[in-house]
């Protein structure tokens, strides 16, 4: 067991670790030079150009050789410093994360969890049933094809514009005082339900996909035959099929995180919602590359914490894993 | 007879033919590939003219209607849609490409280069691709053009098609006619190209049509988020111009919700391709 985890903590080590060169050599060694656009675009600003280059001294330290930027580069990431945003100036990057981070989070875990449990429900349903079967399909279908920016104004379109059922910009009204009162926390979720319903309804249409799928395979597979010889009930069937067609879901679970991560960009952008997605793409076209980079390896954190609780969830699912680790030692 | 002889020897063809859904879905993805090609020339304006008075909705001088400005929206999707295709048919082919490559080598070879190159898979499959894109498009200078564009999502595509391909090579590579091939010193790369990838052809394309789905999407996508190609129009543009005009809230759907509806019907249409080969290739989902 401990074996099993360690394995992967090491290669979410290593892909922390690339994460971080990445991040570091991208500004360095892409053709061009966006450290003078920055320079050019802050010279004009009282003390701008002194508070840019000592940032530059600080964090990539160009008169040093690269292997010591490097290091550099490492020990103001273990000290928390991202260095400071230009767009939000002078707010330090690392506080403009931990303020928005939130809203990614109360987004996405909701979305991620009930999305895979009700797609997994509806897709063994589905695949249980031929007549519903191709009933619904095609639904999921277009769901899951649907894109995230695409469908997020529809549902704006539908229930904020048409029927003006939910407000569809930001996280809370403007005239609202954030705080822990029943009112603020009202307004928050309505706010909140279209976001999160936008990534809910898609996902669902592909885990019911795969799950359906997964269903049917096991139908045919020997097991479900013998069962079906001894007379065993479809329904019976049906719950063994899905106790071996959740084990390939949850690993789905670890891989459609970086969707996850996209349908939190597109979501937030289109109902202007703050989260590091949002934020992340002001960054980049306000050119604010330090606010950039820190999103960046905010979500890169974020995925590969999610990626290692998916992991600890299948080896407590799955009894293989839990045995063949533990015997072996 | 003779038509009879011809599905004997094709029979693959023969379900192909049969099946609705791959059917459906070529027709759609031909309609839309006509639409990008013809659909800008059927109207007489540019894409980026002011042709009448904004605020339009779709009528038969303005099939699509006109924007707030008063643009054609009809020739700006048309137009876009051209781009869009063309940015993820050739994103689509580099990614497969690679994928394949990668997948080969690391399933033929086995052993340390495997090691090395699934470890390299694993790590982009795990960092998120749209965030990867964001940050290389970001500091990427100058002008993007189609082509930059393509090879930038190709950059994040590709560790699918590989990992896809590696364990469908480990299954064929331990095949007796691959071992025959090796024990009589056939070259690495014809026994890679005649006993592997040949009988793979059919998992390579719908390899394909899943690569050209994600990257026409991973296309769309920057281009919404504006970080498209710099020059000429583009579907995700024209859904962001839309978005930073308030469309939706303005109540001009036609210039928010149709060019989506497009982008999706396009997609469902290589899903279902994909679903209807999936059935033609495996008898399995055939009986459902």
């Amino acid at each position: 067991m401990g074996k099993y985890l360690s394995k992967k903590v090491l290669v979410y080590l290593i892909t922390f670790f690339v994460a971080v060169t990445v991040n570091w050599a991208v500004p360095r060694f892409m053709p061009g030079d966006p450290i003078s656009l920055l320079l050019a675009r802050f010279s004009g600003m009282e003390g701008g150009r002194e508070i840019i280059q000592s940032q530059f001294v600080q964090t990539f330290g160009f008169d040093q050789p690269l292997l010591v930027q490097y290091f550099n580069f490492w020990k103001s990431l273990f000290v928390g410093d991202l260095g400071i945003s230009i767009s939000f100036f002078p707010a330090p990057v690392m506080d403009i994360v931990k303020n928005n981070i939130i809203y990614d989070f109360i987004i996405l875990v909701p979305a991620i969890i009930l999305s895979w449990i009700v797609g997994n429900k509806l897709g063994a349903y589905s695949g249980g049933n031929k007549k519903i079967d191709n009933r619904v399909m095609p639904f999921f279908y277009f769901l899951t094809s649907a894109p995230e920016f695409w469908f997020s104004m529809v549902l704006v379109f539908v229930f904020g514009v048409k029927f003006g059922w939910f407000p569809v910009n930001g996280a809370y009204s403007s005239t609202m005082h954030p705080g822990f009162n029943f009112a603020f926390i009202f307004d928050v979720l309505k706010h909140w339900f279209l976001p999160f319903l936008s990534i809910f309804l898609i996902q669902v249409g592909g885990w019911a996909i795969g799950m359906r799928n997964m269903i049917i395979y096991e139908k045919v597979s020997n097991y479900s035959r013998y069962m079906k010889s001894l007379g065993a009930s479809d329904k019976l069937i049906r719950s063994y099929g899905f106790r071996n067609g959740v084990l390939p879901q949850v690993t789905g679970l670890a891989i459609s995180l970086s969707t996850f991560v996209a349908a939190a960009v597109f979501v937030e952008r289109v109902f202007a919602y703050p989260g590091l997605g949002n934020i992340m793409v002001k960054a980049v076209l306000n050119q604010d590359f330090f606010l950039m980079q820190g999103c960046f390896l905010a979500i890169i954190t974020m995925v590969l914490v999610a990626n290692f609780i998916v992991d600890i969830i299948y080896m407590l699912i799955d009894p293989r894993v839990r045995l063949s680790y533990s015997e072996e030692v | 007879m003779l038509l009879e002889n011809f599905w004997k020897n094709h029979e693959n063809l023969y379900y192909v033919v049969k099946n609705k859904k791959v059917m459906i879905g070529i027709s759609i993805v031909v309609f839309m590939f006509l639409l990008a090609v013809i659909g800008p020339m059927l109207t007489s304006y540019d894409y980026d003219e002011f042709v009448s008075n904004g605020f339009q909705a779709p009528s038969a001088d303005h099939w699509f209607g006109t924007t707030f400005m008063g643009k054609d929206v009809f020739t700006r999707v048309t137009l876009g849609l051209r781009t869009s295709l063309l940015v993820g048919l050739i994103a689509g082919v580099i990614s497969t490409f690679v994928g394949c490559i990668i997948g080969f080598l690391a399933g033929y070879y086995g052993g340390v280069i495997d090691e090395i190159l699934m470890a390299m898979t694993n790590i982009f499959i795990v960092i998120p691709s749209l965030a990867l894109l964001i940050i290389i498009s970001a500091y990427l200078p100058g002008d993007r053009g189609i082509l930059i564009m393509s090879l930038i999502i190709s950059v994040t595509a590709w560790p699918w098609t590989a990992r896809a391909v590696r364990s469908q090579t480990l299954a064929i590579r331990s095949q007796d006619y691959v071992n025959l091939s090796r024990i009589s010193s056939i070259s690495v790369l014809q026994i890679i190209k005649e006993d592997i990838a040949a009988n793979m052809l059919s998992y390579v394309f719908m390899v394909f049509i899943l690569q050209f789905k994600g990257a026409i999407l991973a296309a769309v996508g920057l281009e919404f988020l504006g970080l498209g190609p710099t020059q000429g129009i583009s579907l995700g543009l024209v859904l962001q111009n839309a978005l930073n005009w308030n469309a939706i809230q303005l109540g001009i759907w036609w210039w928010a919700i149709l060019p989506g509806l497009i982008l999706t019907i396009f997609v469902t249409a290589l899903y279902f391709i994909n679903t209807g080969l999936d059935e033609v290739f495996n008898p399995r989902l055939r009986e459902m």
